[in-house]
């Protein structure tokens, strides 16, 4: 029951420990597991990603499940700890202007423990914001994943800007370092844009840790705008998850429609995963 | 030494020359209270260590009484306040009527307060009084008193037998995949897991979804004959409509919280909770009892809906079980690390609540187990749940929650896993609820110790060998 066929199990990109040798193995002579059995699991597997028929050392887990698991935790871990690199990401959009800001959260251990101070601009750097009258700008926000961000954001904001229409005005993209998703509010509030897509990392589970999620509000007022004024797209990491084109033609048909009807969130019926995000944003 | 006095509801105390006060009775519970990051979220957190020992010291000597007229939010304003005070038992609080709060902890440590005397004190118990104590009790004082008391409820399955521990077996699937589910649960089972409930946290709240759920449960429980109940974790009005419609609910489950405008905002009122239990007690579906309601509970949840009304988060989740206790519930947990860093820092503030949560959840006469767990980007990790299994184990939990591996793939947190629930049984000598355990032997699961087997080729296999076709 300790053996498992490589492609279904091994949801954490690192390297198989089995590869060499299996250490559950000997720790377990007992495991009275068949081939019936390790047939069964396998076909299970094809139905959930869930740890299932993970075999046992006595009433632990085998020595493979027990890493593989540690391995998984560790790439959520430092994927929320990773300080974010603005550099990295205005590398990556080629081109387009950028500008940096802060949050209010001085570092890390503040981000975590005081949301407030992540939805509001650092005091200073409400200067760095350029105001005019935009129709969008997009703020990439590390978020709880600075990994999604260096890996996915650049390419998203480049796709869906290319899919937008000629007439859409859109403001230099804004890096926003120790920043959640309610910052976009301020930050659009500061700049006197129509709306406002942030595009920020999310809460890294055990099977991604480089999920990029996509928050679309129109007329954002800070402190009034809630959740369900938003729109959402979530799981943005190709090539399991959502593609970049995917996002970008989602995102360009929300910010059209918005634009036209001059709403976002519950009025704005779409694709977006609006419903399993409510509460639990970044 | 402090000094301390009591005029008007303002607190004061003097601790090495130095004078503190607290405005209110919620002010002095809260700068009482452990450190914990939600309190300071909320702006409610002691302003230093040397003010929390103050108003632990100011606590002490309040008089138990006062929490009967100083309700920490307003009783007009708020119907959980009006449950606690209207259904105060003054026969059942008159052997601590007389003690403050510093009295009362002591009182609960001496061999006096034994099972029997516990349990004809909750109903004279407040959960103010409940928290006050708590906030003066450390980690050991938490566990040596919770397990005395006695809590048994049942439904076709018995919960809270001493010597038992049992398990929900949650098997959830981001999608509802029918044969996701079927997986996950004949791992459970193999495991010797899910005793207490098979509960599913659905991916949506689309009542023919839930349906579609209860009735997988409920036809493998039927087949198998597995003497527990299921449980899909609906809204309660989902299951109101659906008992309507003669689906298979053996359980109705609400999460509450310990204010009127915390439970408005979870869509619940005691009206509607008093609707489903109505209609759940008429199906009558419990072989061995008729506990028909199971609860979930959790530090912060009041706060995350700016609902907390300038009450410490410990305090405010303790008056949720107020609006437990009148439905005399199967199964109440709190999902203790869930909620995030904002308001559970580490695994040392889990851990802590964790042991607050079942203490005070016993204390009121509440079937009190645990979902112990934490997110990623909590300080924590799976020695804390191995830490806090082991404490919770020992202080009597009725139940803890399992999952596959320790890994919820559907609510994205990591939780106890199956394995766990192995451990604390063999460690401890725990057994399973007695039908179960039963139930598990007749089916060749158990060992000669009573252990359960691991297994090639069982019969249970066959919930899985149709899927794997």
């Amino acid at each position: 029951m300790n053996q498992l066929p490589e492609n279904t199990v091994d949801r954490t990109n690192h390297r198989d420990p089995g590869d060499s040798a299996n250490p559950g193995e000997s720790a377990n002579p007992a495991n009275p597991a068949s081939t019936d059995d390790f047939a069964l699991w396998a076909a299970l597997r094809r139905h959930t990603q869930a740890r299932i028929g993970l075999g046992r050392a006595g009433c632990g887990l085998p020595t493979r499940h027990r890493l593989e698991l540690q391995a998984a935790h560790a790439a959520a871990r430092d994927a929320v700890h990773s300080p974010f690199d603005p550099d990295t990401v205005a590398a990556a959009l080629t081109g387009m202007p950028s500008v940096r800001v802060r949050s209010a959260a001085p570092d890390r251990l503040a981000y975590l423990q005081r949301p407030d101070l992540g939805r509001r601009l650092h005091p200073t750097d409400r200067a760095h914001l350029p105001a005019g009258e935009w129709d969008v700008v997009f703020v990439v926000a590390d978020g709880l994943s600075s990994r999604a961000v260096h890996e996915h954001a650049a390419a998203v904001v480049r796709a869906t800007v290319s899919l937008l229409p000629a007439d859409f005005r859109v403001a230099p993209v804004v890096l926003a370092e120790q920043a959640r998703v309610a910052l976009g509010d301020d930050i659009a509030w500061a700049m006197d844009a129509a709306m406002v897509v942030v595009l920020v990392g999310e809460r890294p589970g055990m099977s991604a840790a480089d999920s990029l999620g996509a928050y679309l509000t129109y007329r954002p007022r800070p402190g009034i705008t809630t959740d369900a004024d938003r729109n959402c797209l979530s799981n943005i990491r190709p090539p399991l998850g959502l593609t970049y084109e995917g996002a970008a033609g989602k995102l360009a048909a929300l910010l059209g429609r918005a634009r036209e009807l001059g709403l976002t969130g519950v009025g704005l019926k779409d694709e977006s995963d609006h419903e399993h995000v409510i509460g639990r944003l970044p | 030494m402090a000094r301390t006095v009591a005029a008007m509801s303002v607190y004061t105390s003097t601790l090495s020359g130095e004078r503190h006060r607290f405005v209110s009775l919620a002010r002095l519970l809260a700068a009482a209270s452990p450190e914990r990051s939600g309190d300071r979220l909320a702006g409610l957190a002691a302003s230093s260590a040397r003010e929390r020992v103050a108003a632990r010291w100011a606590l002490a000597e309040v008089p138990l009484a006062t929490f009967l007229t100083e309700p920490v939010i307003p009783y007009e304003t708020d119907d959980v306040t009006r449950l606690i005070l209207d259904t105060h038992d003054p026969v059942a609080f008159a052997p601590v009527a007389g003690m403050t709060v510093g009295e009362l902890r002591e009182w609960l440590l001496s061999e006096a307060a034994d099972a029997e005397a516990l349990t004809a004190l909750a109903a004279g118990l407040t959960p103010e009084m409940v928290a006050a104590v708590s906030k003066l009790m450390g980690n050991a004082d938490l566990v040596a008193v919770a397990r005395k008391v006695r809590v048994v409820t049942a439904f076709r399955s018995t919960i809270g037998l001493p010597g038992r521990l049992a398990t929900r077996l949650q098997p959830n699937h981001p999608t509802d995949d029918p044969a996701g589910v079927a997986a996950a649960l004949l791992d459970g089972l193999l495991l010797g897991s899910g005793d207490a409930v098979i509960g599913i946290n659905p991916a949506t709240d689309s009542p023919k979804a839930v349906r579609d759920l209860l009735e997988l449960l409920d036809g493998v429980i039927t087949r198998y004959g597995i003497p527990t109940q299921s449980c899909v974790l609906s809204h309660v009005t989902t299951s109101v409509d659906l008992m309507e419609r003669g689906a298979p609910v053996d359980l109705v489950f609400q999460s509450i919280a310990g204010s009127q405008a915390a439970n408005a905002s979870f869509g619940v009122t005691l009206g509607l909770l008093d609707e489903a239990y109505e209609a759940a007690l008429a199906l009558d579906r419990g072989t061995v009892g008729r506990n028909v309601m199971y609860f979930e509970t959790g530090q912060g949840s009041a706060l995350s809906a700016d609902a907390h009304h300038g009450v410490d988060q410990q305090t405010v989740e303790t008056r949720a079980y107020a609006v437990a206790r009148r439905y005399q519930p199967l199964l109440v947990n709190t999902v203790v690390g869930f909620i995030g860093p904002e308001y559970l820092y580490d695994g040392r503030q889990i851990l802590r609540a964790a042991l607050e949560d079942h203490f005070c959840g016993k204390l009121l006469g509440l079937p009190m187990g645990l979902d112990i767990c934490y997110t990623n980007h909590a300080d924590a990790d799976d020695d804390d749940i191995a830490t806090m299994l082991t404490m919770l184990g020992v202080a009597g939990a009725s139940f803890v929650i399992c999952t596959p591996g320790g890994d919820d793939i559907m609510l994205n947190y990591q939780s106890a896993s199956y394995h766990d629930a192995l451990y604390l049984r063999e460690v401890l000598g725990l057994r399973p609820a007695p039908e179960f355990e039963a139930w598990l032997g007749s089916i060749g699961l158990l060992d000669e110790r009573g252990a359960i087997r691991e297994v090639a080729a069982h019969p249970l296999t066959a919930i899985g060998r149709g899927l794997a076709a």
